[in-house]
């Protein structure tokens, strides 16, 4: 009896390894939701509302890729995921796609076997201090208390940032990060330091932001993208194209209000599904862009409605402006 | 002329007692002794004066001031304009939340709160059982199941044929208990087993039979999941406790090595790398479709956790009883189980009960740390979505004060009625 147990188990497990090797597009429609893991909250990025529905930049983009995919953008299941789950998660296939502000790095991609798809926001690390200290510079902050949290990528690049302009510096390590706010705030440091983009938006809800101020240094790269298991490259290129499809749209002037409107631009048919068969060649329907743009619009779009200047999180565009507007985003053509 | 001079005077009454004299009664004095009776007396009232009036200044004004009625956090802070108030509107928008989760279907949240209120008929008669009759533990047995389908939802077939499958297994042991206990228990499994399987059928062929609507495990959150957990594992842990208790103390190696082994291992093991194995290792075990829920997995590991505390707190309790105990009850003629029901155990936990309630709260405060495994209970609620939230982000005061009161509700609700049972059962002095 506990030999036959055993032997049940060991299939069952033989068969959630070449589970690892079906289609994950095929198990998403059978399934008819996504399974998407995103943050158990970070301001703008990913947060239930009071009605418990998920809004936020990377919330988005599962919403796109369910819509590419399964025509309904309200057809994903969020996995709510710590910093110490999210890996998990996503290498035992309980979730099909991660979208949780994380930061592409060499050993994620090779060592833990994901493949990121893009990079959906260029962060980098800062440094936030109280006016009152009069600093102008990170490399003035010799001495200095800093609050940051443990466990990230940030700790180390903090270390590697002192070490190199040969400063000194004394770590107050805290868990999350809002705590970290509420200790910098109680002046148990001088500096807090993490992701520029999370110091705006933290600072964006202090009493007084104008008494705090971002230091100009960024001291590390920080990519932020969705990411997929590796071994399933044709789900990892409906994630892709999804992600592009949202960029190059902006670049085209493409957005959620002129879907329908007829276009002498041969690239942006051939986006929307009205020439070609660019859907058919990842395996969907000719409109899956279409679909994709109609749930939040394009990129520009869903920027300015979740964190960007109009919102309380006013984040500017920055590196995460169309490489024509001297950003970064750059997205391969649609050919 | 002797007896003149020897009773001159006789009292024939006592004297009427005289009121203390002025200065020895009243305020004053109290105030005089307690107080203000030395210098370092004096000193430590003034210090303790200053401290109660502090954080009176500070918490007056701040439940006084406080607003209850804005949107967010900006709003808020518009509204106080610095009168040192409370945000308080962070709990009128988002209690709901806090209570059951943000994923729990809103027009369905008088399911769980209906269970709630069950539970205070369901309980009383197992906590209070001298003063109501013996025929209301039914309703404390029914309990599980009605609970179960009014907050998971689905087909009543389910929770039906749960309780059919644990009534006939009853039945099975009670007839089968008099070829011997190993018998009794097997004859039970097996009946409440066959049970389990027919009604799984028939629940499974007929989905909508009188069903509520399904509410998924994920879904659960809030202080409702804070809830569940700790009613379930306490309920579970004790008869666990109390199981591996008298297993420690078996003569039979194979059980009382067995006992040995978990208890050790679930104490020598913190209870967050349980969870973590509940949540994470165990999903590269199953295959992706066929997840066990993992409420039950976490419901599992924590029952195991506290079931190891509570089994050696029980322990004690049986170490504490004279030799003699035992060796009369030998002599009667009882058996093992009846020695065990009637004379052993009874006075055992009697002693244990501290102990027992001691680990149930410690239990219940360790149901937040689901939170660290992305459930959404009352303290991951407010640790994430809400204070995350571009509303919220830095109403900590009013949050975090929300959830220390309803937990110290509840943990000292249970402290109280420990004492109350100790002064019941105390049985050596009056």
């Amino acid at each position: 009896m506990k030999k036959t147990l055993f032997l049940g188990a060991l299939a069952a497990t033989t068969l959630a390894a070449s589970g690892a090797f079906a289609s994950t597009l095929d198990e998403v429609k059978a399934r008819g939701t996504l399974n998407c893991g995103v943050t158990t909250g970070v301001p703008g990025f990913a947060e239930p509302d009071a009605n418990g529905v998920w809004q936020g930049f990377d919330v988005a983009v599962c919403r796109a890729v369910a819509a590419a995919v399964l025509g309904d953008g309200n057809a994903v299941t969020f996995v709510p995921t710590t910093g110490k789950t999210r890996f998990t998660a996503l290498a035992s296939g309980e979730i099909d796609l991660l979208a949780r502000n994380t930061t592409w790095t060499f050993s994620r991609d090779t060592d833990l076997k994901f493949e990121f798809v893009g990079v959906n926001y260029y962060d980098g690390q800062g440094f936030m201090v109280p006016k009152d200290l009069g600093v102008s510079s990170a490399t003035e902050l010799d001495g200095a208390t800093v609050c940051i949290q443990t466990g990230t990528t940030t700790e180390l690049n903090l270390a590697d940032f002192f070490r190199s302009n040969n400063i000194s510096y004394e770590p107050v390590p805290i868990e999350t990060g809002s705590e970290a706010v509420q200790q910098y705030l109680a002046g148990a440091c001088d500096v807090y330091t993490t992701d520029r983009s999370a110091l705006a938006a933290q600072r964006a809800n202090f009493e007084t932001p104008d008494a705090h101020v971002l230091l100009p240094d960024v001291v590390s790269k920080e990519p932020l993208g969705p990411l997929v298991r590796h071994g399933d490259n044709e789900w990892g290129d409906i994630a892709r194209w999804t992600l592009n499809a949202l960029i190059t749209a902006e670049e085209l002037g493409v957005t959620s209000a002129n879907l329908d409107a007829e276009s002498g631009n041969p690239e942006v048919n051939r986006l929307l599904g009205r020439e070609g068969d660019l859907g058919a060649m990842i395996g969907l329907d000719a409109e899956w862009a279409k679909r994709a743009l109609a749930v939040g619009g394009n990129y520009g779009e869903i920027f300015a409605s979740n964190i960007g200047s109009e919102t309380p999180i006013g984040l500017a565009r920055g590196l995460n402006a169309q490489w024509k507007d001297g950003g970064l985003l750059y997205s391969p053509p649609f050919r | 002329m002797a007896q003149d001079h020897s009773t001159a005077f006789v009292r024939t009454q006592e004297i009427p007692p005289a009121p203390p004299p002025p200065g020895e009664t009243g305020a004053v004095h109290w105030i005089k002794t307690n107080l203000i009776s030395s210098v370092p007396n004096a000193i430590a009232t003034a210090v303790g004066i200053y401290v109660v009036y502090w954080l009176l200044s500070g918490l007056i004004p701040w439940i006084v001031n406080g607003t209850w009625v804005t949107n967010n956090i900006r709003e808020c802070r518009e509204v106080l304009a610095g009168s040192g108030g409370g945000c308080f509107s962070v709990l009128t928008e988002r209690y709901a939340q806090m209570l059951f989760g943000f994923e729990y279907p809103s027009e369905f949240y008088w399911r769980p709160s209906l269970a709630f209120a069950l539970l205070f008929f369901a309980v009383p008669p197992a906590l209070f059982p001298m003063y109501l009759p013996r025929w209301m533990l039914i309703a404390t047995g029914l309990y599980p199941f009605v609970a179960f389908w009014l907050i998971w939802g689905g087909t009543i077939l389910t929770p039906i044929g749960a309780l059919a499958g644990v009534m006939v297994g009853y039945y099975a042991f009670t007839k089968l208990d008099k070829y011997g206990f190993a018998a009794a228990l097997g004859g039970g499994v097996v009946g409440a087993w066959v049970v389990w399987q027919a009604f799984g059928m028939i629940a499974g062929g007929m989905p909508g039979f009188i069903a509520l609507e399904a509410v998924e495990s994920r879904n659960m959150g809030g202080f409702m999941l804070n809830m569940i957990l700790g009613v379930v594992c306490v309920s579970l842990s004790i008869p666990l406790g109390i199981v591996l208790a008298l297993g420690r103390q078996s003569s039979m190696p194979l059980i009382k090595i067995v006992c040995v082994v978990f208890i050790e291992f679930v104490r020598g093991v913190p209870l967050i790398t349980l969870l973590f194995v509940a949540n994470v290792v165990l999903a590269y075990f199953f295959p992706p479709d066929s997840n066990i829920d993992l409420i039950l997995r976490v419901i599992i590991m924590i029952t195991m956790f506290s079931a190891a505390y509570i089994a050696e707190v029980i322990r004690g309790g049986l170490a504490a009883l004279p030799t003699g105990q035992y060796e009369a009850a030998d002599s009667l003629g009882l058996n093992y189980a009846q020695a065990m029901r009637l004379i052993i155990l009874p006075q055992a936990l009697k002693i244990s009960i501290p102990g027992i309630v001691n680990v149930a709260v410690g239990l219940f405060k360790d149901t937040t740390l689901v939170s660290v495994i992305s459930m959404f209970d009352l303290v991951g609620m407010i640790r994430g979505p809400i204070l995350s939230s571009t509303d919220w982000a830095g109403v900590y005061w009013e949050t975090w004060a929300f959830a220390c009161i309803l937990f110290f509700v509840v943990c000292f609700g249970i402290s109280k009625y420990s004492q109350w049972l100790e002064g019941q059962l105390r049985t050596d002095r009056h």
